[in-house]
């Protein structure tokens, strides 16, 4: 608790700090300020500096906090995967030498919206609206797009649109004919297709994840992103990929020889060789691809029922491993807490420090106009182990007793 | 679809010739000495390393660290602190990448604006003018000149030098960095203290950053000296220094980099890199935490990979220059890295006329010859068009023999192969 607190002391005066550097600008050139100014940032990063994972992930590295936050496994890869790798490692060789506008869909995979900026683009926000749940269960699917709010985002210098299905953080799986809605618009305007699926395994009962780069006429301008880390559960390795068309990946393909020019050898073939072995089981229930899904209903119908026990309303995810609880019936006292940040923000910092339960802010994931609709949203991730989740557990029973 | 798809940033830059050439190698099933990595296994203990990596904690399977997996960057802060004489902190002089090139890419990104000017020094690594014109930055070039030789004696790297007058002339008020490597690729020269000093009062002088690539700073030869820019006075605050496991261990294939530098520079780049690749791997990171830890224990000794692989090294320095000479090719010796430089003006003069477009420059056309013709191939000396280039007449040769480094080197395979080609070319063209 101690350690939270004092890592949320320096978070706040470090705020003070930037605070005085901005104000600097004003004084009178002297040597070291003249220094300072030609050593500042590049335009492109300009107000990039700050990182939700970077500031949560702190927070949570407390050993006494059950951290349900940054969205990796703390479960094992499968067996066949790490074997891959050992092998690959034992072989010598696989040592050496791998402005415009867009439309970014609210909440969003945090990155987009700087990346979009760095590229020197101009991002355009359209947030997803819940239907009126009528005492049914709250669902991911309950959030929709409005079709002619969709549309009045589009203009002819409209680069791309990047669509996240299954999303982060709703666990939204996006139905074929909300990927025609899209479709149909990227046609109209001949505009790209950012395509994020790295959950695209992680789709429960009675959802299928499609694939808008299989809708006609979309092939040509559709670029499908995904991870390793997702897919194997082996985040650390950092392997992802880009599918789409010659034309298109031609242009990655020079960035990239730009850039980081190769990714690791061993890694690519450990992948390669945990792929083969899935890809010819994919009607068993043993691929990973299909029991994967499996274990995380699971901990998903779980999650739902241990939120709903305190009072955290959740949304229950159709995808993905992330799910969001809606907190605001909690009213919990964050008084002290004096600061501008969103109420989000300020409630996992304080269940954080209180509970020993860390989530992340669901406005983290928004824009600044956006921030205040989604204000009372936090995101659990449960793609832990049970002994994580009994921890969890654990913990909202005893805030459950705590209230009543 | 009708828009133009690609960024303007792009353009001009989807020509890379290790693609070019790398192809071409591999289509003529050429003896590749060409692209800068070793053909030969990492030492043992770097294989173990890796091992232990992909075998231990199951925690190793998922994201470390953005900035650095904590035990790499600890040991990278005690070893190179030793090395600058400078105490870093891990968390905020030290930044993982993808490999030496991720270093440079968020390096430009990070400090390189429109218009800002960046001096590089010919000859150089070609990435840095594309990483340059990426971040819409304008290189500005700078030779590295040969004093003449006499008679009989065997150029080396340390006679390529900078002008001290035309290097000052080169800084502007729009420049914003100076690009040095040493050892320097593809020349093998080893800037000397005088040389480093001359640029580091041109860098204070002028409020230059400086990007100091020293991926090659364990292959020195001949008892040289590697000496790190920001060790000197006033340059600290002003560098990053950029590694590589690489190079460092001969794994180029875990493509693990890293940037040493002062933290009011290495936030930016933070910045950059949470803003595009955010993590690197974690095992590759922790087998080389681990080799470095090895390492620091027998630095400096007999037994250390840092004193064993620069003396293999120079046995097929030395091996390769003779067979160059042996067919009347002229080596520039170089004093670092694991590439050598060689003079085919004698060819040129004899065989002027080789395939090739009208405006290929000599050397990219002497070296498809030889990978059609005969079995070997390597990517020319690479520098832009500009009339400082040497327009053409040095072919850089790989140094690096197959399955060397053991300290009895016998002749390699391709040695004995340039040299029997090059008996036969000697026979017809000289």
């Amino acid at each position: 608790m101690l350690l939270a607190q004092k890592r949320l002391g320096s978070l706040v005066s470090s705020t003070k700090f930037l605070k005085t550097v901005n104000s600097s600008r004003l004084l009178e050139f002297s040597t070291s300020a003249a220094m300072s100014l030609k050593f500042k940032n590049t335009k492109r990063i300009e107000g990039l500096d700050k990182n939700v994972w970077i500031e949560f992930t702190k927070l949570a590295a407390d050993p006494s906090v059950v951290n349900l936050g940054q969205g990796l496994p703390d479960i094992s890869p499968p067996a066949y995967v790490k074997e891959e790798l050992s092998k690959v490692a034992m072989v010598d060789n696989l040592n050496q030498y791998t402005r415009g506008f867009v439309i970014i869909i609210v909440p969003f995979y945090d990155c987009y919206e700087p990346m979009v900026r760095m590229a020197g683009a101009t991002p355009v926000f359209i947030p997803l609206r819940s239907k009126p749940v009528n005492g049914k269960r709250w669902s991911s699917s309950d959030w929709t797009l409005d079709p002619q709010e969709l549309e009045s985002k589009f203009n002819p210098k409209t680069k791309a649109i990047i669509l996240n299905t299954p999303h982060n953080p709703f666990g939204k799986v996006y139905t074929k004919e909300e990927l025609q809605v899209i479709a149909d618009l990227c046609i109209k305007y001949d505009t790209l297709c950012i395509s994020d699926e790295v959950y695209e395994w992680l789709v429960y009962t009675g959802n299928k994840h499609l694939r808008i780069a299989t809708f006609p006429g979309m092939w040509e301008r559709t670029v499908t992103i995904g991870s390793a880390g997702k897919t194997f559960s082996v985040t650390g390795w950092k392997l992802g990929w880009s599918i789409g068309p010659e034309h298109l990946i031609k242009h990655l393909q020079t960035v990239q020889q730009n850039t980081i020019y190769t990714c690791a050898t061993p890694l690519q073939e450990a992948l390669a060789q945990a792929f083969w072995i899935d890809i010819k089981r994919m009607d068993d229930p043993e691929c990973y691809f299909n029991s994967l899904p499996r274990e995380l209903e699971v901990k998903r119908d779980r999650m739902v029922h241990l939120l709903e026990s305190v009072g955290l309303n959740p949304i229950v995810p159709d995808g993905g491993y992330f799910i969001i609880a809606d907190v605001s019936s909690l009213d919990a006292d964050l008084s002290d807490l004096k600061n501008e940040e969103p109420y989000d923000y300020k409630f996992v910092k304080w269940m954080t420090k209180n509970k020993k339960l860390s989530a992340i802010p669901v406005s983290a994931f928004c824009d600044s106009e956006t921030k205040l609709q989604f204000e009372k949203l936090v995101r659990f991730c449960f793609i832990k182990k049970d002994s994580t989740l009994d921890a969890a557990e654990e913990i909202i029973k005893a805030w459950s007793r705590q209230k009543s | 679809m009708a828009k133009q798809m690609q960024a303007r940033r792009l353009k001009g830059l989807d020509y890379n010739p290790w693609v070019e050439y790398a192809r071409l190698a591999t289509e003529y099933d050429a003896v590749n000495l060409g692209q800068g990595f070793p053909d030969f296994a990492p030492p043992d203990f770097a294989l173990e390393a890796f091992q232990h990596a992909v075998s231990g904690d199951l925690m190793l399977n998922q994201y470390t660290k953005a900035f650095g997996y904590p035990p790499l960057t600890k040991i990278l802060a005690s070893f190179f602190g030793k090395l600058l004489g400078h105490e870093l902190d891990p968390l905020t002089n030290v930044l993982v990448t993808v490999g030496a090139y991720g270093a440079l890419f968020t390096a430009f990104q990070a400090l390189v604006d429109e218009g800002d000017e960046v001096i590089i020094i010919e000859p150089f690594f070609d990435c840095y003018e594309p990483m340059t014109l990426m971040a819409g930055g304008r290189p500005v070039f700078v030779s590295l000149k040969p004093s003449p030789t006499r008679d009989g004696e065997l150029n080396s790297s340390s006679n390529w030098r900078l002008d001290p007058d035309e290097l000052a002339s080169k800084f502007t008020p729009h420049t914003k960095a100076l690009v040095l490597n040493t050892p320097n690729n593809p020349l093998g020269k080893v800037f000397s203290q005088t040389e480093l000093e001359l640029v580091a009062s041109l860098c204070q002088q002028h409020n230059v950053v400086c990007i100091s690539d020293e991926v090659y700073q364990w292959l020195v030869f001949d008892g040289c000296q590697h000496i790190s820019i920001a060790s000197l006075p006033g340059m600290w605050e002003r560098t990053l220094t950029i590694g590589s496991a690489g190079k460092t261990f001969s794994a180029t294939g875990w493509k693990v980099g890293w940037v040493l530098g002062p933290d009011h520079l290495m936030k930016h780049l933070r910045t950059v890199h949470q803003n595009s690749i955010y993590h690197c791997p974690t095992q590759t990171q922790a087998a080389v935490a681990e080799s470095f830890e090895k390492e620091q224990l027998c630095f400096g000794q007999p037994s250390s990979y840092f004193v064993q692989l620069p003396r293999a090294m120079q046995r097929s320095r030395d091996y390769m220059a003779r067979s160059l000479q042996s067919v009347g090719l002229m080596p520039v010796l170089p004093q670092g890295s694991y590439f050598l430089i060689t003079d085919i003006s004698g060819f040129k003069s004899k065989m002027p006329d080789l395939p090739g477009a009208a405006n290929e420059p000599y050397d990219r056309r002497f070296v498809k010859w030889m990978i059609k013709n005969k079995p070997t191939g390597q990517p020319p000396h690479l520098c832009s068009p500009h009339p400082s280039c040497l327009e053409g007449t040095m072919w850089k040769l790989d140094c690096l023999l197959p399955r060397a480094w053991q300290p009895s080197l016998s002749p390699s395979s391709s040695a004995c192969l340039i040299r029997r080609t090059s008996t036969t070319t000697s026979a017809s063209v000289l």
